[in-house]
């Protein structure tokens, strides 16, 4: 049985629309115009237990609405979701107790305050036992790394060290269900690496299934199995990453450079351009004809000096998928 | 520096400064409309006690309808007292921006004393003339005369309080630069923000007329530099002080305003070099 | 872990944070009992001059102005989170922080900040009823001291519940909300003296509509002694403290109400 179940989920908001001049604010007063919203219009699909899902769109697409409402922290207009059988908004205390949240740009934890400190009042406010407690904070602290920042308060910490507390404060209660909000947002390189580490072990050893939110492609790439591509406030796409990409790809291109003067190649179904620096570019459908068929034919046809694939960044390849289907942001 | 060729030309900086102060302060509508009923509220609350003091023993050295036209002019120039130091000052102290400041080719305590000045009148105005309106106007022809500010007794009275109001302003900017000097000498606004209002509120008039505390005190609160705020020109409004009276009370007003300038300027250029000394 | 010990934890959490800044407390602590403390040199000037306010005498005034003051300054150290829900939750959105903790929302924000500077109003308000205790024309007796208490306790929960209606609203507009303060510090201002010494309106508004006199005036002349304006009985007087521990039911009710209002708009 799916752990999280979501059916037709909608959210139409009404905004109050001002009107411009003194004249108007008065107006406002008694009378508002409204306009409304609809910032999710049909968003439906379920989640096994132990899934590490990417949730990616551009903005205003419908992602954090859509988070919030799993969370808890927002009711639809209409629709039906169901997480470990409780209906989040519903049963709000019950369920935010099984689940743990992390925002990349806002803290749960106390600005003045030792980390350990912190650590403590969100067992108490979590209920959560003392000897449970202590096992699941000594492995948080080893997984990330975190021993030697537990005393210090938190305003003195990097935004990496922050992080990786964060991490493990959301993981304390146990919570089978982690949201991660843009979790890598402003980090370095090390840092980047490092949390996604953790993001993959939580999920891989302890089968914490994890609900990523992000705009950093590189973390897809790195964690997600499954991605949902939402735009417009509806699902676009509900696929593993290496199948969106390949349809995202499109053409492939192979760079070819000759040992000795340039030849003509002619093979139907690939373009030529030959480039300023004398290498030739073929650009080709991977789908149709293989990158390894391609790279022998034209190996064994020329006199090549060095043949590599060049294959577009992948943002890019993301933003022509949001394009593909209008959902860029206007 | 070369001297300015002509006297508008050295104004030009202070005026500029003086007018975009003003237009900015003034923006903030809403802010003023709440200040606005906030103050009406306090006046009518604070003319409930004096009115019920004043059933037991009417017969005291302001009448009832005096203090009560006293009090509504208290709330008319509420943010005239000098509460705060200029907040930009502050910011720019806490952000170290200060040192900019004094590479300006102006007088910093001229530049600051005038920015003070237009900030306080920006605030005083769109909550003075409202406040005036509706207890000089509106409360009258509700057929609560008993309960309203009174106009001045005569035309004098109407001119000299004019007069006076506006050295009440120049003193309290006095005031406000001496707070911002505390500021700038401290790096903080917290210690010279903690005090000053409960002084000058109640030294002032601003909580108990000065005229309504034992006779004993009267001398010693007349003369003292707070009562320029509030005191000396509400009674010269309500015709308490007229004549020779009246020319005194500005009179201390300017004296003590001139004072306050001289220990200000002093005091800002000795916390200024200090701040460079220190590299701040 | 029960909410009163949870409270507990928050409670000390705060202190620890603020006590690693105790220049920037004792300063606000300082500036609080400065401007409050020349608000009763204000009153003990008026007595100097009028000798009493309608029949009551400063030591009896004193007794007013001190239990209200004391009241207030307790739900003001405790409510800090709902006094600044509209700008630093409401704005920012982090009350969805608050939103993902197995908590109710309204312990959270009580347990958001204890401000250690209103000690300033609160040792006033300390001073100014020890004056009137000393002062007050009665024999004091078990009795009247555990109703002082039991007035002030009230009156804690009373301004707490206004504060806490005064940070629901932030869930519509957070906007100019401080013309809110006319009934709170309005309320405290109010309430230092006797309402019978108030025209029969402004009496009726602190007893009725924002119930002010439930934990000020009533109980205390029940203290005192003396009749009360209304016409309640003593007992009634002595009961009435309860009305401001209802008042604080009623607002978390609304508060409620907000909160449903927000977790279905969003922000």
């Amino acid at each position: 049985m799916a752990q999280i179940r979501v059916e037709q989920l909608c959210k139409r908001y009404a905004v109050a629309e001002r009107q411009p001049g003194a004249w108007g604010a008065v107006k406002g007063l008694f009378h508002r115009r409204q306009r409304v919203v609809e910032a999710l219009k049909d968003v439906s699909f379920s989640l096994q237990a132990g899934e590490l899902l990417g949730f990616i769109g551009p903005n205003g697409a419908g992602k954090s609405t859509t988070v919030k409402i799993l969370s808890g922290i927002l009711r639809p207009t209409s629709g039906l979701c169901e997480i470990d059988g409780l209906t989040p908004w519903l049963h709000r205390i019950r369920h935010v107790a099984r689940i743990g949240v992390v925002f990349g740009q806002r803290t749960q934890l106390w600005w003045d305050l030792p980390v350990i400190e912190s650590f403590e009042l969100l067992r108490d406010i979590y209920r959560v036992d003392e000897a449970a407690f202590r096992r699941t904070k000594a492995e948080m602290v080893e997984r990330l790394r975190i021993e030697r920042l537990l005393d210090t308060p938190l305003r003195q910490l990097s935004l990496g060290q922050r992080m990786r507390c964060e991490i493990a404060a959301a993981m304390l209660h146990r919570p089978s269900i982690l949201f991660l909000d843009e979790p890598t947002i402003g980090l370095d390189a090390t840092s980047k690496l490092a949390v996604r580490e953790v993001v993959r072990t939580l999920n891989r050893e302890e089968g914490v299934t994890v609900i990523l939110t992000t705009h950093d492609m590189h973390d897809i790439e790195a964690l997600a199995e499954r991605v949902i591509v939402i735009g417009n406030g509806v699902v676009l796409r509900d696929s593993s990453f290496e199948a969106l990409r390949a349809e995202a790809l499109g053409e492939t291109r192979l760079v070819v450079e000759f040992a000795g003067a340039p030849s003509a190649i002619d093979i139907p179904g690939v373009s030529t351009r030959t480039r300023e620096d004398g290498a030739v570019e073929l650009a080709f459908d991977a789908r149709r004809m293989p990158a390894h068929a391609l790279i022998s034919r034209i190996a064994a046809e020329h006199d090549v000096a060095d043949i590599h694939v060049e294959e577009p960044q992948i943002e890019a390849v993301i933003a022509r998928f949001y394009a593909l289907h209008g959902a860029a942001e206007g | 520096m070369t001297a300015p060729a002509r006297p508008g030309l050295a104004a030009r900086p202070y005026l500029a400064a003086l007018r975009a102060r003003f237009y900015l302060t003034l923006q903030y509508r809403a802010a003023a409309l709440a200040g606005l009923t906030t103050q009406c509220w306090w006046g009518v609350m604070k003319i409930l006690v004096l009115a019920a003091f004043y059933r037991g023993a009417p017969h005291q050295p302001m009448s009832l309808g005096q203090a009560v036209g006293y009090t509504w002019l208290g709330q008319a120039f509420l943010v005239m007292l000098p509460w705060n130091a200029d907040p930009d000052v502050v910011e720019m102290v806490r952000s170290g921006a200060v040192a900019y400041e004094r590479l300006r080719p102006v007088d910093t305590y001229a530049y600051w004393y005038v920015r003070a000045l237009a900030w306080m009148a920006a605030r005083v105005l769109p909550r003075a003339v409202p406040m005036f309106l509706i207890a000089a106007v509106v409360l009258p022809l509700t057929g609560l005369g008993a309960w309203s500010l009174p106009p001045p007794p005569d035309w004098p009275a109407a001119v000299l309080f004019t007069i006076s109001i506006i050295c009440a302003a120049l003193l309290s900017t006095a005031m406000v630069q001496l707070v911002t000097g505390v500021v700038v000498a401290t790096l903080s606004a917290k210690g010279a923000n903690a005090i000053a209002p409960a002084l000058s509120n109640i030294l002032s008039g601003g909580i108990v007329p000065l005229l309504l505390f034992p006779a004993w005190m009267r001398l010693g609160l007349f003369l003292q530099p707070f009562a320029g705020l509030v005191d000396i020109p509400f009674r010269i409004y309500l015709g308490q002080l007229a004549g020779a009276g009246a020319a005194a009370g500005i009179g201390l007003q300017l004296a003590w305003t001139a004072v306050l300038v001289l220990v200000g300027r002093g005091f800002l250029a000795h916390s200024l070099e200090r701040l460079q000394v220190q590299g701040g | 872990m029960n909410a009163l010990r949870l409270y507990g934890r928050y409670a000390a959490a705060s202190i620890a944070g603020q006590m690693q800044y105790p220049g920037a407390f004792a300063l606000t602590a300082v500036a609080q009992f400065a401007n409050t403390f020349v608000g009763f040199a204000g009153v003990w000037a008026l007595f100097a001059r009028f000798g009493h306010i309608g029949g009551w005498s400063l030591g009896e005034i004193a007794l007013f102005y001190g239990a209200i003051s004391m009241a207030f300054a307790i739900a003001d150290a405790l409510s800090r989170g709902f006094d600044v829900f509209g700008q630093e939750f409401v704005k920012t959105g982090n009350f969805d922080r608050l939103l993902l903790r197995p908590r109710a929302t309204s312990l959270q924000l009580a347990g958001y900040e204890v401000r250690l500077a209103s000690l300033g109003r609160l040792s006033q308000g300390a001073v100014v009823l020890a004056v009137g205790i000393w002062l007050a024309p009665i024999r004091w007796s078990l009795g009247d001291a555990t109703l002082l208490a039991w007035a002030v306790a009230g009156g804690v929960a009373m301004f707490y519940g206004l504060l806490i209606l005064q940070a629901t609203l932030s869930f519509w507009t957070v906007e100019s909300l401080e013309v809110v303060n006319i009934v709170t510090y309005g309320g405290v201002e109010a309430g230092q003296y006797p309402l019978d010494i108030y025209a029969r309106w402004f009496r009726d508004l602190m007893m009725f509509v924002v119930p002010i006199g439930c934990v000020g005036y009533l109980p205390l002349t029940a203290i005192l002694g003396r009749p009360n304006v209304f016409g309640a009985p003593a007992w009634a007087a002595a009961a009435s403290p309860l009305v401001g521990w209802a008042f604080l039911g009623a607002a978390l009710v609304i508060w409620g109400a907000g909160v449903r209002r927000y977790t279905s708009t969003g922000s």
